[in-house]
């Protein structure tokens, strides 16, 4: 059962990070791909919280899994990060691509650790 | 050859059609002129592929070994992952337009499976976990290894899907010269 919904949180989350992505992608006028960027931010802060909040059993451990493991990884993604950093390398937007790969990285485990943190508050 | 392709993009000019008067509700927005990230039928296919990308991460995840408690099952599904949406994404885009049949592979198999199936949100909780377990270089090989493993198999993806691309070409055009021969 708890599997099953997992499978289903993923496409949520899939969906989620379709629709967004979207949006934001629309209104940016920069090459550099700030939806995916603002997903994984998100997501990353999100699966901090939810971490803590699991460690300090205040909730289930299946809800880990459910939100963590299917909505939170489904909305969240790597491949596409990874993609669009290639592309910067490909039409010669160098320190785009920096960004992209070091300044993601290095924001999502930030918002991850600042979202574990609020649960020890 | 190429003038043919030209042709073909050029839109469809229907008889009568330059005496009709211009739509002034062209532009307006409607479900005809939506982005498709707003179009019902293509945020569910995403969310297919979510439901089957998600899944198998989490398999993979409980089936692949974590030596000394580094994130090895992530790494792994993350750089494949990476690799698989360089080959198909090139590979579509040198097939043609993203419309039709390209477009629903690239949603359901691109956005919504691959997409899912690798994370970045587990990437930055597992690295936060090796830091918090004073494991510092193991922290920074993981990431150092997942950004670059990621572009790399990305870059690699890519190079592979314009290989196969070029191939069916080269093989469609034999194809073509040997019919073409024979119907002389």
């Amino acid at each position: 059962m708890t599997v099953l919904l997992l499978a289903l949180a993923g496409g949520v989350g899939a969906g989620l990070r379709f629709i967004v992505d979207g949006l934001v992608r629309a209104r940016a006028r920069t090459a550099l791909p700030v939806g995916t960027i603002l997903i994984n931010v998100s997501g990353s802060l999100c699966l901090g919280l939810l971490t803590g909040l699991v460690a300090g059993h205040y909730t289930d451990s299946s809800w880990g899994l459910v939100l963590g493991v299917g909505l939170l990884g489904g909305y969240t993604t790597f491949s596409t990060a990874s993609f669009e950093t290639v592309r910067l390398i490909q039409s010669r937007r160098t320190w785009f691509a920096v960004v992209n790969s070091l300044g993601t990285v290095l924001a999502c485990v930030l918002a991850a650790t600042a979202g574990f943190a609020l649960t020890l508050l | 050859m190429a003038l043919a392709r030209s042709e073909n993009m050029e839109p469809e000019s229907l008889p009568g059609m330059d005496s009709l008067p211009v739509d002034s509700d062209v532009d307006t927005p409607g479900p005809r002129h939506r982005s498709i990230h707003l179009h019902p039928g293509f945020v569910v296919l995403v969310m297919l592929g979510g439901c089957f990308g998600a899944l198998a991460r989490y398999g993979l995840s409980i089936t692949l070994p974590v030596p000394g408690g580094w994130p090895l099952p992530t790494l792994l599904i993350n750089v494949c992952g990476a690799f698989a949406l360089g080959a198909l994404l090139e590979g579509l885009s040198r097939r043609g337009p993203d419309l039709g049949w390209s477009r629903f592979v690239r949603l359901l198999v691109g956005t919504g499976f691959m997409g899912a199936f690798t994370t970045y949100s587990t990437l930055a909780v597992d690295a936060m976990h090796l830091f918090d377990a004073d494991r510092p270089v193991a922290a920074l090989t993981y990431v150092a290894l997942s950004i670059v493993g990621g572009v790399a198999a990305a870059l690699f993806g890519i190079w592979v899907g314009a290989k196969y691309h070029r191939f069916v070409a080269a093989r469609n055009r034999r194809v073509l010269a040997i019919t073409g021969k024979e119907s002389k």
